[in-house]
């Protein structure tokens, strides 16, 4: 990913920071500026998640692309957030430990670099809680 | 709006064509199409070409102007010729912008093509490619793979309506033994459930096996005006529905991570323009990017109930030979999957069985066919409804 790309949304990768529409009171993670909901009559501000949820489903990448390849094979779920949004995500633990249901909570990770002397990509992974 | 008929239809053979180029097979499926209308060249229009990412595979743009001139349109006529794009279902919506087209008397002779090169570059590019369809920022980032987002609904489609490893295989099986009487399919090899056990993992649980290919590939129908289509054509088939619907582009923010509300939106305005209920189609080509993709499909499109499409697979319903046949072209798993060109074929596919001219793969007695085609995870789906 290039640089400004990723480092547009830096704060929001590094720390959990999503948005919340205290029109409607819905949680945004991935952060959105527009809520769905009440379009223009949203009031959309920062949110910094708790980091704690709960697997909905997870898979384990066994042919992942390049710049994963050393983290192969890892653990890829979609977490519902316990104030009520999902987010994908890895989650650091061995593949058969993974479950649906299973309880976690976000910690900051390395997630990829653009060869050895390029930028490291850091972002939220969980673990088991 | 005005009724719309296919009045011919082409495709190349799909398969891995490192001997021939984007243009070429493009030409070849539009002669084709034409050859099968017999209309004149100068009739034509305007044309709609599906595409997902020639950018990318082939370095490629403005595959709109490079297809309409080396078609040998753009120097004599000048017609108009648009790319679209909505990810693997480019192809669904350039059937469906060349039909509105015609529905709304703008022209009345149009040609709707689609075209993917794909093995011209390495796999891990276009695998690379293929993620972009999903959410580059919040799902590609962290990891997410295009058969690792499909393989998120299978685990979650496998728990919580007890659809098994073996219900996915069948797919696969089924699809392959269609593959095997289509002599334009990129595989024509029939396979068995241990064929697809025994494939290796991809993103569990799905195996290789479990996964559309990587596929050259070019398809074409010319529609026309349906007050016109009996001067061209003794057996025009007629599109009774034209839909599309939305849904989030990442899959954790969907209603239901095992069902594509697109597709069910999509299927739900079709069966009401074409004045029909699920139970009346007789034939259908699906999008099944993945096993697990064609068992949603059957219960989004109303074929089944939700949690039911294990079992419709199960008891042999889709098979070539049962109530309601599915992908007898062999469905993007054998027939081959040039994601802008799927969409087109689909409705080749369809218009060939109507006119009964399926040869060993002809569903018998076919009157009412379907066809379904998804970009990315769910994001976009296209359906059609074409009867004789
Ligand atoms: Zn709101």
């Amino acid at each position: 990913m290039p640089v400004p790309r990723f480092w547009r949304k830096i704060k929001h990768r590094y720390n959990l920071i999503g948005t919340k529409c205290n029109t409607c009171g819905t949680y945004y993670y991935p952060p959105r500026y527009l809520c769905p909901k009440c379009r223009r009559e949203g009031e959309i501000e920062e949110y910094q998640f708790k980091g704690e949820g709960t697997v909905v489903t997870y898979t384990i990448i066994r042919t992942p692309p390049d710049q994963f390849q050393n983290l192969k094979p890892y653990v890829l779920a979609i977490i519902d957030l316990d104030e009520g949004t999902r987010v994908t995500s890895q989650i650091v633990c061995e593949p058969n430990e993974v479950h649906i249901g299973m309880r976690v909570r976000a910690v900051f990770r390395k997630y990829s670099e653009d060869g050895d002397d390029g930028v490291i990509y850091y972002g939220t992974k969980f673990v088991p809680a | 709006m005005r009724e719309v008929a296919v009045i011919g239809v082409g495709s190349t053979k799909f398969g891995e064509m490192w001997e021939r180029s984007f243009r070429d097979i493009m030409i070849e499926a539009g002669l084709e199409a034409i050859q099968d209308a017999g209309i004149e060249g100068r009739e034509i229009e305007a044309m709609y070409v599906g595409n997902m990412s020639a950018g990318r595979f082939i370095s490629q743009e403005h595959i709109g102007a490079l297809i309409v001139d080396y078609s040998g349109f753009s120097k004599d006529t000048h017609i108009p010729s648009t790319r679209v794009e909505a990810a693997c279902a480019s192809g669904g919506l350039a059937v469906r912008e060349a039909y509105l087209s015609i529905a709304s008397g703008m022209h009345d002779i149009v040609v709707a093509a689609g075209v993917e090169k794909m093995t011209d570059i390495g796999t891990e590019i276009t695998v690379d490619v293929l993620a972009s369809a999903a959410d580059r920022e919040w799902e590609g980032f962290v990891g997410a793979t295009f058969p690792g987002l499909y393989a998120l609904m299978a685990t979650y489609h496998m728990n919580k309506f007890g659809t098994t490893r073996e219900d996915l295989a069948e797919v696969s099986v089924k699809n392959h033994y269609n593959g095997s009487l289509n002599p334009k399919a990129q595989f024509n090899n029939r396979i068995t459930i241990d064929t697809v056990l025994n494939s290796s993992l991809v993103a569990d649980p799905l195996r290789i096996f479990d996964c559309s290919p990587i596929t050259d590939g070019a398809s074409a129908v010319i529609l026309a005006a349906g007050s016109i289509a009996r001067k061209y054509t003794d057996t025009p088939v007629y599109i009774k529905a034209s839909s599309q619907a939305s849904d989030t582009i990442s899959l954790h923010d969907r209603r239901d991570v095992a069902t594509l509300d697109s597709t069910v939106f999509a299927a739900k305005r079709a069966y009401k323009m074409a004045g029909i209920t699920p139970k009346e189609v007789d034939v259908a080509e699906v999008h099944d990017c993945f096993t697990i993709a064609e068992i949603m499909a059957y219960e989004d499109l109303g074929f089944c109930k939700k949690g039911e499409g294990g079992k419709l697979i199960r008891e042999g319903v889709t098979a070539l030979d049962g109530d309601l046949p599915v992908n007898p072209s062999g469905g993007l798993k054998a027939c081959g999957h040039p994601v802008g060109a799927t969409g087109v074929k689909q409705v080749v596919e369809i218009v060939t069985q109507l006119r009964g001219e399926a040869g060993k793969r002809q569903v018998d007695g076919a009157e009412v066919g379907l066809t379904h085609n998804v970009g990315g995870t769910g994001a976009t789906a296209v359906v059609h409804i074409l009867t004789r």
